[in-house]
């Protein structure tokens, strides 16, 4: 087993045991925070697969921007002590048996499909070449996902503004 | 590197444990929790799979669903906040005003 290897399995433990205290701890501010356990490890995910831009926005983006935003609604709408910031989960067994068989529906399609090919180098400096396409073919539609934020935001702000 | 079946059955996992949380949490925010992680596990399949065909493209489009997701926690984090203000609760199973 190589380095890289055993670094990969180490950050998918991480990823996993984080994405379960997610869904299972009682206390939902810490089920936040072990959110941004959970991204900063699929950031890391990233950084094995070769792309560091993704990481910087996975960084960014999500373990900053939607961590903040979720501390902040929590904040609004809970108590942060006492028990109102405690939730409660229903039906554990019905979800683990729903969850369990996609998971298992997933891992057969995965088996049928048999071995990947061997991967293939990305041509030249990935950075570089995301760049070239995101402002080459497909410059609309990345105009138009800052268009889609700026009326989501204006729509969240129109949402939640005191009257 | 893992070959590629080692990072599709990760997020697959997560993807699994994000349904899981979506299905049994009660509190709004829990179920926007949920919702996160599988969004996260679909773009780790993405960004896989743009390494193992070397193209850039599918890194593209990682990058399309990182932001439409930062757009859909906006906006679902202010329809909780506003759901609270009416009703004083986010608890999903109280919030039945639609229901026939």
């Amino acid at each position: 087993m190589t380095l890289a290897t055993v670094g990969f399995w180490a950050c998918a433990v991480v990823l996993l045991a984080s994405s379960l205290a997610v869904v299972l701890t009682p206390n939902l501010f810490h089920s936040v925070l072990f959110l941004a356990v959970a991204l900063v490890a699929t950031g890391v995910v990233f950084l094995f697969l070769e792309a560091p831009f993704l990481f910087g926005v996975q960084l960014l983006l999500y373990a900053g921007g939607v961590v903040v935003l979720v501390v902040f609604a929590i904040m609004l709408t809970e108590r942060i002590v006492g028990q109102r910031i405690a939730q409660s989960s229903h039906g554990l067994v019905n979800g683990a048996i729903v969850a369990a068989a996609v998971f298992v529906g997933i891992a057969g399609f995965l088996l049928q499909a048999g071995p990947a090919p061997a991967a293939r180098p990305y041509p030249g400096d990935v950075t570089v070449a995301l760049a070239q396409t995101l402002l080459g073919p497909y410059a609309v539609p990345f105009e138009l996902l800052g268009v889609l934020l700026v009326a989501a935001l204006l729509g969240a702000l129109y949402f939640a503004r005191e009257d | 590197m893992p070959g590629l079946s080692a990072y599709l059955v990760v997020a697959a996992l997560v993807f699994a444990i994000g349904l899981f949380g979506v299905l049994t949490r009660r509190n709004a925010v829990g179920i926007l929790l949920g919702i996160e992680l599988m969004l996260n596990a679909v773009n780790i399949n993405l960004v896989a799979f743009a390494r193992l065909h070397g193209d850039p493209i599918g890194l593209l489009f990682a990058v399309f669903t990182i932001a439409i997701t930062v757009a859909e926690v906006a906006v679902g984090l202010a329809i909780v906040i506003v759901i609270f203000r009416v009703r004083r609760t986010i608890d999903a199973d109280r919030l039945d005003l639609l229901r026939g």
